[in-house]
């Protein structure tokens, strides 16, 4: 379903359905992903954990495991430069290397369970594993820190001896766990707060979920006798894999080429670096090429789940409805290292709504876990949790429509956001009104269900990409950029292409090019893809069609400017030349070399002004009140999608985000025992939603296009997964009259809220 | 003279201010401009920070301009997932 605004010129292929250019691949398992890839010698690369949360390493005794027959190498973090605290750009921001360089190998400390210690190349997985066994690692336990509000505790044992809060007033004169402060106030919260109505406050628990990508992290690396290397790997960003296995090697980027394997699944989680650096290293001590492929439990234990959190949300309202005061503090988990999504979290709190006075304070704690890596919307799910139920509160206690409570208090064009700029070209208002008026929203429900609604804010990004547009004898294009393709973009840079130069989306090849086949591109992340390289992709179309342009004014002897490309030929505007007939693309690139060689083009860009995207949700669900099951019954989401370039990957993006938001809702969490152990490292006791599990998540398309993207796209991946969450609470607040505020709603949980109830 | 607002993350350079009137008439010479005034504020902003000029956000772009009236918040530079 789609709603259009401001209808656009007719398009021809931008907003259909094509076919998927990678779909039969996927769907006979041709596609080659990180763990196909193989090459001639290769030996089997395995990573020895740690099986401490937080414990000194003493040593590390590889002897035994080297004279092992068939182990070819052996390294730890000596094999390692020692890296400065360094922050470098590289990814999505800048990251410090230090930081990345002790997540991929241990030096000296262990900071959770499953951080790597050494790793061994052998000449056959047995042979691997029976190495790791033979490592002898002594270490010296030290006490862990696993949640939030513990290691923030002046008594919490210490992960990093150098680290002092930044952000705050007085910079501190102790180390401790808490890495920043993020502050934002506007007006004066404790006076509105003073006049306000009515007023409610809760404290909201969210626990650390992974992305739960289907492939595993995956690479084979070769290091060849000259110093040059290769890697084969399933990531978010080749060009990223390249940076940062230099840096945390020590290399020249030149030496280092990246080819991107298709990806299953990353949804942030791949915009860094694990495995790579260490098959490089095992690569140049064995001289062998290095293949390591993840277990799911190397992925849960190893890799970056989001952060759990503990909020805190206060908010008061005048008697109409209007939202006169808010203070938000969110404590966020980040892993053994800084850097948790809080500081985004802080900036989306309260994006959907014009509040005059506010306090948002926000904290990265440093915790015995994981580090967190990017999760679709980083934080935004989280913090929307908490202001979401808060705000459901606030309407029940006014005794005001959920949708019309959001409407008064929304966002619109000419609002400054409560994280500092102006909204503009913005489609909230539209989006509401989508959800308001939809055949669901009006629907009855039925006993032990409940109805639950909730908004969501993501900024969406640009930044710098790549396209190159190669046209064959035929006529027929390729398309190739820097980003690999994890929802789409293959099939979305096509159709622009297609449009711009006005051939069918079939005669047009999408490509993903290694680094050192096409220019540098930002990582395939926030929502920044189909906007951004999608733009280059559009420029570089323009440009081939200037080319065709200037060629064919010269095969007619006529200006270029009466020159005109249109559905995919050029033709003559010259009143003086009546008789030229039009030229398709097939009959000039047929004689290309004869006008001027190969038809080409590339574009190097930096976008700007990427459109923010905002989604509505309602959610029904229906409780057993026996056993606590949840059941999801009914769900719509509503978007402000800019313009759907292919509309059926868009629905499946909002479809997609809405999954996983349920999953995270109901069931996921990690767990972990008294010493700091994750107890359930796999799918069967990490409970991720199935198809089974969810009726058909409906889909309302608003399209307010961007201006700044030659179509209008916005990113559309992120947002879908930040009102989930608070839907489902809601909803569960609805089906069961008790606020539930900590995640997830499990049926234990479900039924100890109906039992306390009873009581 | 543009209108620049910083967060928090800058306090440690600005003492805590948070307003400032800046002559600049790209993000270039803004980072230039702030780094004379804080010492040390110029890299900081220039790594760490995107610039929202007049609502639109504009990030690793020295060259994007800035008018004489224009408001310029400093956020965080914005990743996703």
């Amino acid at each position: 379903m789609s709603e259009t605004l401001d209808k656009p010129t007719v398009l021809n292929v931008v907003g259909t359905r094509p076919i998927r250019p990678d779909g039969a691949d996927k769907v006979t398992g041709r596609a080659t992903y990180g763990a196909d890839y193989n090459m001639p010698g290769q030996l089997v690369g395995r990573i020895l954990r740690s099986p401490h949360a937080h414990a000194r390493i003493v040593s590390i005794d590889a002897s035994r495991a080297r004279a092992l027959p068939g182990v070819k190498a052996v390294v730890t973090s000596a094999d390692f430069p020692d890296l400065a605290s360094e922050m470098h750009d590289g990814g999505e921001a800048a990251s410090n290397l230090r930081d990345l360089s002790l997540n991929v190998m241990a030096r000296g400390k262990v900071l959770y369970d499953g951080h790597a210690v050494a790793a061994v190349a052998a000449v056959s997985a047995a042979v691997a594993e029976e190495a790791l066994s033979r490592i002898k690692v002594i270490y010296e336990t030290l006490p862990h820190v696993i949640d939030v509000e513990p290691a923030m505790s002046p008594d919490a044992p210490v992960l990093h001896d150098h680290m002092f809060t930044e952000g705050l007033e007085t910079p501190p004169t102790t180390a401790s766990n808490i890495a920043k402060r993020h502050k934002n106030v506007r007006g004066d919260v404790d006076a509105a707060f003073a006049t306000a109505d009515v007023i409610v406050e809760d404290r909201y628990v969210t626990q650390a979920v992974h992305q739960g990508y289907i492939e595993p992290q995956a690479c084979v690396a070769a290091w060849a006798e000259d110093g040059r290397c290769e890697v084969w790997s399933s990531s978010q960003g080749q060009f990223m894999v390249r940076t940062y296995c230099a840096k945390v090697l020590g290399l020249e980027i030149s030496d280092i080429r990246v080819t991107p394997a298709e990806i299953g699944g990353g949804f942030g989680g791949k915009t860094t670096v694990y495995l790579e650096p260490v098959a490089l290293a095992l690569s140049r001590a064995s001289g062998h090429p290095v293949k390591m492929v993840m277990t799911r439990e190397d992925v849960f234990r190893a890799t970056g789940p989001t952060s759990g959190a503990v909020m805190h949300v206060k908010l008061g309202a005048l008697s109409d409805g209007t939202i006169t005061a808010a203070t938000v503090e969110l404590k966020f988990q980040a892993g053994a290292f800084p850097g948790s999504p809080v500081g985004a979290a802080c900036m989306t709190a309260l994006a959907c709504y014009d509040i005059a006075n506010f306090t948002i304070v926000g904290w990265d704690v440093v915790t015995n876990t994981p580090k967190t890596a990017a999760y679709r919307a980083p934080g935004a799910p989280i913090a929307a949790f908490a202001v979401e139920s808060a705000v459901d509160d606030l309407a029940r206690k006014l005794g005001m429509d959920p949708i019309a409570l959001r409407e008064k208090n929304a966002v619109r064009d000419g609002t400054k956001a409560a994280y500092g700029p102006t909204f503009q070209n913005i489609g909230y208002l539209e989006t509401l009104a989508a959800i308001r008026d939809s055949d669901h929203y009006k629907s009855p429900l039925k006993p032990n269900q409940g109805r639950g609604v909730a908004v969501g804010f993501w900024f969406n990004v640009g930044g710098e990409s790549t396209a190159a547009i190669h046209i064959s004898e035929d006529g027929s294009a390729a398309v190739v950029t820097g980003n690999p393709d994890i929802g789409g973009s293959r099939a979305s840079m096509a159709m622009m292409a297609a449009e711009t130069l006005g051939v069918p989306v079939e005669r047009v090849r999408p490509m993903i090019g290694d680094t050192a086949s096409i220019g540098y591109s930002m990582l395939t992340g926030g929502s920044r893809t189909t906007f951004a390289t999608g733009m280059a992709v559009v420029q570089a179309a323009e440009k081939v069609i200037l080319d065709l342009r200037q060629r064919v004014a010269k095969l007619w002897e006529v200006s270029v400017d009466h020159v005109v490309w249109r559905m995919g030929q050029a033709e003559c505007i010259d009143p003086a030349k009546p008789d030229k007939k039009p030229m398709t693309l097939a009959a000039l690139a047929a004689q290309s070399g004869r006008t001027g060689g190969p038809i080409s083009a590339q574009v190097t860009l930096n976008a700007q002004g990427a459109g923010p995207g905002f989604a509505v949700h309602v959610c029904d669900l229906e409780v057993d009140p026996e056993t606590g099951h949840t059941s999801v019954v009914r769900y719509t989401a509503a978007q402000d999608v800019g313009r759907a370039i292919h509309p059926s990957y868009v629905e499946g993006q909002i479809q997609g985000g809405v999954a996983q938001g349920v999953g995270w809702a109901l069931n996921e969490a990690y767990i972990f025992d008294r010493d700091g152990r994750m107890e359930n490292a796999g799918f069967l006791d990490y409970r991720m939603p199935v198809a089974s599990d969810l009726p058909m998540l409906d889909t309302i398309m608003i399209e307010v296009p961007n201006p700044k993207h030659p179509f209008g796209a916005k990113g559309v991946g992120e947002v879908p997964i930040v009102p989930p969450l608070a839907a489902v609470a809601n909803a569960m607040r609805g089906a069961i009259g008790l606020r539930m505020s900590s995640l997830p709603l499990s049926p234990p949980a479900v039924l100890a809220a109906l039992d306390s109830r009873k009581g | 003279m543009a209108h620049v607002v910083v967060g928090s993350d800058c306090w440690p350079f600005t003492g805590g201010t948070s307003t400032f009137d800046v002559e600049a008439a790209t993000v270039r010479e803004l980072i230039t401009a702030l780094d004379v005034q804080f010492p040390g504020l110029g890299d900081f902003i220039d790594k760490r920070m995107a610039f929202a000029i007049d609502g639109e956000i504009h990030q690793d772009a020295w060259f994007s301009t800035i008018g004489p009236a224009s408001e310029v918040y400093l956020i965080p530079k914005i990743g996703g997932g």
